[in-house]
């Protein structure tokens, strides 16, 4: 596991005081009359990977949806340092899954990462140089500057998600919140992105993924909140993924969790 | 080709001129938009809509060309508006909401349209006349171009990153919502503005066209909105030469 006390922290000109908590309270969330999520709570420190597991329609993309601000919580808060999260845009990126993706849309790389500075610049300021700094080393820590001309559709699936990871480090973003990123991807594309996740984290970040497949899930994140519309447990992953939990999330037995 | 030339110097082909140059000009740029959120098809019925607009301007207020232009965005809005706003709330989609309004708007117009005795101005609104601008008309079609123009360079960075994915947008704090009401009137007054010379038909064409074209050419979404533009300049000039009562007696031999 990746220790969280010593790190570089990132974060748009952000202070924090005694550590940088995400924390959720009672958060619900309903669709009409149906209740979506109830009474989800949890604290998370950047530094971490956690991943959102449970069955389909669990919620989990709900939950991401709503750490996102895309979708406003029935009730329930959710706090970044001890102030509402979404007083801070800024310090959140969010990445769809990549069957989203208009993939045929004419920008190429570089540009996809510009974008990330967007938050930072406003409607009216051109990008600096310290704008094309930044745009320019996230794209090396993502290996992407040979690619950063291609149009986005000519990518590998790996590159693809390459490239929206360094949109969020071009963003500066202390939340990352990933869409089932490990969808689609081969055992060496696994591999190298959760290589890449654990990286991002150990650098500061607070990682956030939904995710589907139980037997990858402890090598990649450290912790994990397991749901099925309502929390059923919070912790460390190999402790949470337990043959019991388990059980109780997906209501059968026999689900592999080769470590 | 003398008496083109001859017939290039007569201020309506002037006046036309400038009508291709801005009406072009300005769907080009605007064709980007709409190729690049994906809502050809939602334009097309749009285009249908405005006739009730018409329609009604003609009954309450006889044969004006403001009120009809007026009359034509009001019922343009109304529907397309509308359809979001019932795709937002309802169960409906935007499409399903989209085609039941403007068939309804399409028939409402011509029912009033045929009570009036005016069947021929279905006609009209079909194909347009490029030649019955008025310096009005040419104005209100440069208004409404600069305005295009203006706001899509202005808004350029947000309004690609909502363009690509309205998700992320929103999540960067983005005003969404706004943004889609926003395209959706911009488009609206450009469908209008290029009615009457072009008609319902052509407009779409000319709307969807020439950045589904250059879409082909170019992978940067910047440069989509000019060189969409440079194409879409020289479309409306066929006009010239349809069969137009007037112009057909000089274009048609001359050319």
């Amino acid at each position: 596991m990746v220790d969280a006390h010593d790190h570089i922290c990132w974060g748009g000109g952000h202070h924090h005081h005694g550590g940088h908590d995400l924390s959720v309270h009672q958060l619900s969330a309903r669709y009409g009359e149906v209740e979506a999520l109830s009474g989800i709570s949890f604290t998370a420190t950047c530094g971490h990977t956690l991943a959102l597991i449970g069955p389909n329609g669990a919620g989990k993309s709900t939950l991401l949806n709503l750490l996102a601000g895309l979708l406003r919580p029935s009730g329930g808060t959710m706090m970044w340092n001890n102030a509402p999260l979404h007083d801070t845009r800024y310090e959140i990126a969010y990445m769809p899954q990549r069957t989203e993706v208009n993939w045929q849309f004419p920008i190429s790389v570089r540009e996809l990462v510009e974008m990330g500075r967007y938050p930072a610049t406003g409607l009216w300021r051109k990008l600096s140089r310290h704008d094309h700094e930044i745009v320019d080393k996230a794209l090396e820590a993502l290996n992407l500057t040979d690619l950063q001309k291609r149009q986005i559709g000519a990518l590998s699936g790996g590159q693809q998600q390459r490239a929206f990871l360094a949109r969020a480090l071009a963003q500066e973003a202390h939340i990352l919140l990933l869409d089932e990123p490990f969808t689609g991807l081969d055992v060496p594309g696994t591999e190298s992105l959760a290589t890449l996740l654990r990286s991002l984290a150990a650098e500061g970040r607070l990682i956030i993924a939904s995710h589907h497949d139980l037997s990858t899930a402890t090598r990649i994140f450290d912790y994990t909140l397991l749901l099925n519309r309502r929390p059923i447990a919070y912790g460390a992953t190999a402790e949470v993924l337990s043959e019991a939990n388990l059980f109780t999330a997906f209501g059968k037995r026999n689900i592999t969790t080769t470590a | 080709m003398n008496a083109f030339i001859q017939f290039l110097g007569e201020p309506i082909a002037q006046r036309s001129l400038w009508a291709c140059a801005v009406i072009g000009f300005t769907n080009g740029f605007v064709s980007a938009l709409v190729v690049l959120r994906r809502s050809s098809l939602q334009i097309g019925t749009i285009s249908c809509a405005l006739l009730p607009g018409i329609a009604l301007a003609i009954l309450l207020f006889g044969f004006m060309q403001l009120s009809i232009l007026i009359g034509a965005v009001i019922a343009g809005l109304a529907v397309g508006l509308g359809s979001l706003f019932i795709s937002r709330t309802g169960k409906a989609d935007h499409d399903t909401a989209l085609s039941i309004l403007h068939t309804t708007a399409f028939a409402m117009g011509y029912i009033i349209l045929i009570q009036l005795g005016l069947q021929q101005k279905v006609d009209d609104w079909l194909f347009g006349n490029i030649m019955s601008m008025s310096n009005t008309d040419l104005w209100i079609a440069w208004g409404i171009g600069s305005l295009a123009v203006l706001s899509i360079t202005i808004l350029h960075r947000p309004l690609i990153i909502f363009l690509f994915d309205p998700r992320v947008a929103a999540a960067m704090g983005i005003r969404t919502r706004a943004f889609s009401y926003g395209i959706f009137a911009l488009i609206i007054l450009v469908l209008v503005s290029s009615l009457q010379a072009v008609g319902a038909f052509l407009t779409l064409g000319l709307l969807v066209a020439p950045a589904a074209s250059m879409y082909l050419l170019t992978d940067r979404a910047p440069l989509l909105f000019w060189v969409a533009d440079s194409s879409a300049v020289w479309a409306p000039s066929p006009r010239f030469s349809c069969p137009t009562r007037w112009a057909g007696t000089w274009g048609l031999p001359s050319l």
